[in-house]
């Protein structure tokens, strides 16, 4: 299973649950955003491709996807989608895509506390941003402050 | 920049990303990248040690780059050094790193598996999660074997924390996945199965993935999880919307455990307890009450969050296919569905309702919607829910509403989209096929189909119409009328050139008597089309010509003429040319006795599965498409025509090739195409002795072909004929197996005296121990029996033992004989090894008994996937990026015997130009070589 962010061809974040070479993975990225991408609105939120089940939804500019086999649940992969989408916009505060493109690995943070291989580890929002939180938390104790100079990469 | 800066702000990442966003063009962005990573490289390498933060940064900064699509050759070590940073937030870059770009490099895994080891030891529950997660995420099988057996540990241990558990469970599902010969089973196992009972709902999800898993390879150890499962699953259903907290989604409770417990119910049959399947029973009627009731919510995730469980407890209610009420009840939700303004539900309700054909006891219901069906397939805008209403379509088609249901896909496959015409041309052909009572009608559909789509009519196809109107004489004058009409339309297909050219050239006396039919107006018919038609047609038609020589002696000058023209006896083709001039010779030697030997009429083809059929799984996937077949063949009597019962297990029979089986003429060989039916070729497949009780019958034809199939695989069905159908189940671990064989009496008739026997030749004893118990000597009609062989492999065999089974069906005595498919290389386990590693073994084994080489032709379309998957399932470990040339496959793996283990090595060469392949074995026994390379020869 995978999951990806697509917007205008870019991708803004990919999670692989199965061994795939790096050349397929592009390969695959490329084509799964033609197909996606070529989707009408109102058409069904689930397609077949290669011997995977696609079920995307749309996010404002974002196309969220994820690539299940033939028997896993459609519908509940939707609402997997959007439990995800919910994550990041109550971590985020309303979420746009540019919080995701610059916070790529709060992204992934989030993303590995909800899924684990594929599967979700916990469905209560809850559970999954006090995890999250208590990261942060944990961040800012052992921060010290720096210059700007250095944080520019200039010092 | 956005406002928003959580956590730890990397101001130097947020400026190299507004940098890449601000680039104008891909150049730009480029040359900002590489003055980056220059930038990197320098720091890295610098005398000045970098402190964490800067580490972190820099790390973070070529993960953005990885991400953005570049390569990324460097930075691994100093990302292991972030994990053993004790400063949560490099450690989980570090973490984030090593997971998105794992790099095998052995080295770099023992020094991340090192930091992994010191965090999953460190009692700190963040640090464990983190650790756990990498192992997830990079599941390779170096991890695997590093941590498998500690996993299990921290799962079940009562003083891990709740999240620890919850991640401990998915990551060793990860690693079971991935390898499953490395999670050992033990006592911890039934303590994961009563984590079902968890307090915490998050455990439990994270527990029923687990078990769902594992318990598919061990349905008994798990067996408990069934009760358990249905009480939690009972407790979450009834509960009300709002008593769970956080684990109700807009005001469902719990549906990701709820579609998970349904889930795994899936795993086994209907439980046995009483009480436990009248609860389950309890909660799938809630369930599908709770359907009809109004939504809580008007917002989309309560409706999908709620039909999601109903989808899957209809799931599970067509698994158990036993309860009539609740099938019925389902195809009515279903139904409902079909028109929702939903497009999602539509799509899903098409889908399941396709299961629901299958079922006895639905498929009644599912027809009440025919119209329906037929609707969305004319109206619906997106290409995938038509699609489904094919498949639907195709599904509950029987005799009763074939004409309407063919006559249907023949209109839409006017406007039909490209991608999916030649699935509803295959599918039309089948059911035409199939449910003909008149086979005018037949004849008619599939000119109609080379009409209509004549581009998408495959081979497969036309052989096929031909097939059958040669084996009924009913129907040859009609098929010759219907042609030749056909063939009057000014631009006819390709094909329905071919279909009229051979039929004319077999029957065309048929309708010669019609002067607006005559020889004449039919050869100059068929010549008209000559010229504008590809050169395999052409060589078609020259046949037609040589025939209508003998048919019709008054029109043998002028096919002398055209015979004898340059454009012919001096064609550039080769095969044309060979052609005519052998024609035009016999056609001026030969007797007319001779001519009326050589040319006469083809005999009929022996009886087989559709070779339509067997093109249409070989799309589908064999098995959505068998499933259905075999239910539906019991319900509709074989339909293949001829007097015999089709060989409904034959079906490895491989297309025929056009020139052997259909003309049997020109270059190829005259042979006819094969014996008739009546000489038994493949007619009858259980020999009836009269009362010779202790005769062991010889072995089933077609069983050669079955048994080949289960080389790669372990499941399937091994045997049927009218009576009787023989399957398996097996699962084999190093030396080891348990074979399942499942024996049904298709009949409503008692088997009386059912005694099977497994045989093992003298040469094959001492080396495969088989046991079984013998099983109950009356099998009643409709019923099933069960027989568990368990088998111990001593040394290795080349023989495959009989399975012999007597019985008396009716007042007569049945015996059967089938080749079991236990074959060495079932005792196969899977080496994974690197590209240097495989070559130095390889050359270890360089003696030349060690060796053994065939090559041999492709028998079927040379695929990479599915070579890849036939020599996975075949049991060694396909190893990736080995072999200097990306075409070629090398696999290894070890042959567990009781006595000692054998190291194999091989490769596959594919030869795609010459449609060949040269496989190599190497093992340190000449006759595992031997034996292997014949097995695995023999599945390409």
């Amino acid at each position: 299973m995978s999951l990806g962010n697509i917007r205008q061809g870019k991708l803004r974040l990919q999670k692989w649950y199965l061994a795939t070479s790096d050349k397929e993975r592009k390969k695959m990225v490329r084509e799964l955003m033609q197909v996606v991408l070529a989707r009408k609105p109102k058409m069904c939120s689930f397609l077949e491709w290669r011997d995977l089940k696609v079920v995307y939804k749309r996010y404002a500019s974002l196309y969220f996807c994820c690539a299940i086999e033939g028997q896993d649940n459609e519908l509940i992969t939707l609402e997997l989608i959007h439990r995800y989408v919910e994550l990041l916009d109550k971590y985020f505060g309303s979420v746009c895509e540019l919080d995701i493109i610059f916070n790529f690995e709060k992204a992934y943070f989030i993303l590995d506390e909800f899924l684990m291989g594929g599967d979700v580890q916990d469905t209560s929002k809850k559970s999954v941003l006090k995890a999250i939180e208590q990261a942060d938390l944990l961040q800012e104790e052992d921060e010290s402050p720096r210059s700007v100079l250095e944080e520019m990469g200039l010092a | 920049m956005p406002a928003v800066s959580k956590g730890d702000g990397m101001r130097g990442l947020a400026v190299f990303i507004s940098d890449i966003r601000n680039c104008k063009s891909k150049e730009a962005e480029i040359k900002r990248i590489n003055k980056e990573l220059a930038n990197i490289r320098s720091k890295f390498k610098g005398d000045k040690a970098l402190d964490g933060y800067s580490k972190k940064k820099y790390v973070c900064k070529l993960l953005f780059i990885f991400l953005l699509g570049h390569d990324i050759d460097f930075g691994h070590m100093e990302a292991v050094n972030l994990l053993s940073s004790n400063k949560y937030t490099e450690k989980q870059i570090g973490y984030l790193f090593i997971s998105v770009l794992v790099n095998s490099n052995s080295e770099l895994i023992r020094l991340i598996n090192n930091a992994i080891k010191n965090d999953l030891a460190s009692r700190n529950p963040t640090f464990m999660c983190l650790a756990l997660h990498c192992i997830a995420n990079v599941g390779s099988r170096e991890m695997g074997e590093a941590f498998a057996a500690d996993i299990p540990r921290i799962l079940v241990a009562g003083d891990s924390m709740d999240s620890v558990k919850q991640s401990a469970a998915l990551c060793l599902l990860r690693l079971y996945k991935a390898s499953p010969d490395l999670v050992p089973m033990g006592e911890w196992t039934a303590r994961v199965v009563h984590l079902l009972n968890d307090q915490h709902m998050g455990v439990v999800t994270a527990a029923v993935s687990l078990i769902t898993c594992l318990c598919k390879k061990n349905p008994d150890d798990f067996k408990t999880c069934i009760s358990l499962a249905v009480s939690r699953l009972s407790r979450i259903v009834s509960s009300a919307s709002t008593d769970l907290q956080d684990y109700t989604y807009y005001f469902v409770p719990a549906p990701w455990l709820s579609v998970k417990l349904l889930r795994l119910l899936q795993c086994y049959p209907p439980p046995e307890d009483a009480a436990v399947k009248g609860r389950l029973v309890e909660c799938l009627e809630t369930v599908l009450n709770k359907a009809q009731e109004p939504p809580k919510s008007k917002k989309v995730q309560h409706s999908n969050a709620k039909n999601a469980i109903l989808f899957e407890t209809i799931s599970l209610i067509i698994h158990y296919d036993s309860e009539p009420n609740l099938l019925v009840r389902a195809c009515n939700q279903l139904g409902q569905f079909l028109q929702h303004r939903e497009t999602n539900l539509r799509y899903l309700a098409l889908e399941s309702m396709c299961t629901l054909a299958s079922s006895e006891f639905s498929h009644e219901a599912v027809k009440t919607h025919i119209e329906t069906v037929i609707n969305a397939l004319k109206t619906e805008r997106d290409v995938s829910v038509r699609q489904r209403a094919v498949d639907l379509l195709y599904a509950m088609c029987d005799r009763s509403n074939a004409p309407q249901i063919v006559a249907e896909m023949l209109s839409y496959l006017e406007t039909a989209d490209y991608s999916i015409r030649e699935e509803i041309v295959l599918k039309v052909a089948i059911l035409a096929e199939k449910y003909a009572v008149d086979y005018t009608w037949y004849v008619d559909t599939i000119l109609n189909l080379i009409r209509i789509a004549g581009d998408y009519v495959s081979e497969e196809v036309w052989y096929r119409v031909i097939q059958i109107v040669i084996n009924r004489d009913d129907v040859q004058g009609y098929a010759a009328k219907t042609v030749f009409e056909a063939l009057q339309a000014p631009a006819c297909h390709e094909n329905l050139v071919k279909v009229g050219g051979y039929i004319l050239g077999e029957f065309g006396n048929l309708i010669a008597g019609d002067p607006r039919s005559s020889p004449l107006i039919q050869f100059n018919l068929l010549h008209s089309k000559f010229h504008l038609c590809s050169v395999p047609t052409r060589a078609l038609l020259l046949s037609t010509y040589i025939k209508f020589v003998n048919l019709f002696p008054e029109v043998k000058p002028t096919i002398q003429d055209v015979l004898r023209s340059d454009s012919q006896l001096r064609n550039a083709d080769v095969e044309l040319q060979q052609r005519a001039v052998e024609y035009l010779r016999l056609s001026t030697v030969a007797s007319t006795d001779i001519l009326a030997t050589v040319l006469e009429e083809m005999p009929p083809f022996p009886e087989r599965e559709s070779s339509i059929l067997a093109k249409l799984k070989k799309k589908k996937g064999p098995s959505t498409v068998t499933d259905l077949e075999d239910t539906k063949r019991e319900r509709s009597v074989d339909v293949n025509g001829g007097p015999e019962p089709a060989p409904a297990s034959t079906s490895a029979m491989s297309t025929p090739s056009p020139s052997a089986d259909l003309l049997g003429l020109g270059a190829a060989p005259p042979a006819p195409a094969g014996p008739p039916p009546s000489s038994g070729g493949g007619g009858l497949l259980v020999d009836v002795f009269s009362d010779s009780a202790s005769v062991v019958a010889p072995l089933a034809p077609g069983s050669e072909d079955n048994f080949a199939r289960f080389v790669c695989k372990n499941n399937g069905v091994l045997f049927e004929n009218q009576l009787l159908q023989i399957g398996l189940k097996s699962e084999f671990r190093q030396n080891l197996g348990r074979m399942f064989i499942f024996y049904g009496n298709k009949t409503s008739t008692q088997f009386l005296n059912f005694t099977p026997t497994l045989i093992c030749s003298d040469d094959l004893q001492p080396n495969l121990n088989l046991q079984t118990k013998p099983v109950d000597p009356t099998v009643e009609g409709g019923a099933q029996v069960q027989q568990v062989v368990n088998i111990e492999c001593v040394s290795d065999f080349t023989e495959a033992p009989v399975l012999n089974i007597q019985f008396r069906y009716g007042g007569t005595f049945q015996n059967v004989s089938v080749q079991l498919p236990i074959t060495l290389n079932k005792f196969f386990q899977p080496t994974e090894m690197a590209s240097q590693d495989f070559f130095q073994r390889w050359k270890q084994l360089s003696n030349p008994q060690q060796e053994v080489q065939n090559i041999f032709k492709a028998k079927h379309p040379m695929d990479t996937e599915v070579t890849k998957a036939k020599i996975i399932g075949f049991g060694s470990a396909l190893l990736e990026e080995v072999d200097p040339n990306p075409a070629n496959f090398v696999g290894a793996g070890i042959i567990h015997t009781k006595t000692t283990q054998i190291g194999c090595l091989l490769r596959l060469e594919p030869n795609l130009q010459a449609q060949m392949y040269r496989l190599t074995l190497r093992t340190s026994k000449e006759a595992v070589s031997q034996r292997l390379c014949e097995l695995l020869s023999a599945q390409f």
